[in-house]
């Protein structure tokens, strides 16, 4: 099949704003959207820029804009897009060239909510055990990939930049429910302040746009409420 | 890099992002009555004639359809409210939030579309 890519292009140093790119690539409905977009940089237009690294939806480098929602450009197959493609940065950050953004603060607002294991008990002489219902507590966050999709997707975040934004959260998530953490309080009071989960309007975008199946807006939900019922 | 209002529309979300939306819209649509209404109940400062006269304004055709609207922005805003104390209070639910947003909708019609018709009624006279 025949697509054509209308692609948001944009080079700081060269352009004064963005512009739309036009190219049409023969491909299989079963390629995925990376591969079309290898097809143009390979053989019709060097200088188009994206991230990509395992082009097999584990690393979270080609989270992009596809036809008006986020998505990873290795998990989407043509098939499912039409003849038309249309494929922008992810909104909301600094786009450093084309198709690539800057995380800086997305990796800043990551690093805001200590995602590491904070213990103050002694250390045991084995290892820290946890029982299967406790470990499932968790199950769901622990799938980040930390592409972006989700903080790209949500309009509390594209408002105000300052917002902590879903995939931090998501990975707050992941050690305020675990039994073996001992930083619950310094997390939830770090997502307590006002840019942090009272910002989430559950709307949803992140659900929907999430590659791992995340149910972004529920582990937010859960934070809530329990800051929510903490001192009661 | 800050995004525009109307740009929020060209992203394709889904039940949620409409949800929020026009809770949003009908969120202020409810305000500005209200901010309406308080001018037109103050008329009583100048006495009950000039209260009647301001109030005879609703009987226009024009606010009586509004009225209508101003019902359905209630309604909705009320309804998709109640969605949101149950996704808030009970996230398991956010699972079904399709589902939620769904009810909504439903119950929206069931009570909106009687409710519009009688409200209307006089454009048929």
């Amino acid at each position: 099949m025949k697509v054509t890519l209308k692609i948001k292009r944009f080079n700081p140093e060269k352009d004064e704003k963005p512009w739309w790119a036009e190219y049409t690539v023969e491909a299989e409905p079963t390629d995925r959207l990376l591969d079309a977009l290898n097809a143009i940089k390979w053989y019709q237009d060097g200088t188009l820029s994206f991230r990509r690294s395992c082009m097999h939806g584990v690393c979270g480098s080609d989270a992009m804009l596809i036809n008006g929602s986020n998505a990873l450009a290795c998990k989407v197959l043509l098939k499912n897009l039409g003849e038309n493609i249309k494929v922008e940065p992810m909104r909301g950050f600094r786009v450093a060239r084309d198709l690539m953004v800057d995380l800086e603060p997305f990796f800043d607002k990551y690093k805001q909510v200590k995602p590491y294991f904070i213990t103050h008990s002694v250390t045991p002489e084995k290892e820290r055990q946890q029982s299967p219902a406790e470990r499932e507590r968790f199950d769901d966050t622990t799938k980040c990939i930390l592409c972006g999709a989700c903080t790209t997707s949500c309009p509390s975040f594209w408002a105000n930049p300052e917002y902590i934004g879903p995939a931090a959260i998501v990975n707050a998530h992941r050690f305020v429910f675990d039994s073996r953490d001992e930083g619950r309080e310094e997390r939830l009071e770090i997502l307590n302040h006002r840019d942090g989960v009272w910002r989430c309007r559950t709307i949803f975008n992140c659900v929907e746009a999430c590659p791992r199946g995340i149910n972004v807006t529920r582990a937010i939900g859960e934070v809530k409420k329990a800051l929510m019922f903490r001192k009661l | 890099m800050t995004i525009k209002p109307l740009e929020y529309l060209t992203y394709r979300g889904k039940a949620g992002m409409w949800a929020w939306i026009l809770h949003r819209l009908t969120g202020v649509g409810v305000l500005m009555f209200l901010l309406a209404h308080i001018l037109d109940t103050a008329a009583i400062g100048w006495g009950p004639a000039a209260y009647n006269r301001m109030i005879e304004l609703y009987r226009m055709p024009v606010f009586r359809v509004g009225e209508v609207a101003l019902a359905g922005a209630v309604l909705f805003h009320a309804l998709n409210g109640v969605r949101i104390i149950i996704l808030d209070f009970w996230p398991e639910t956010m699972t079904a939030e399709k589902k939620l947003f769904a009810g909504v909708v439903t119950l929206f019609a069931v009570v909106y579309l009687p409710m519009a018709i009688y409200m209307l009624r006089f454009l048929a006279h």
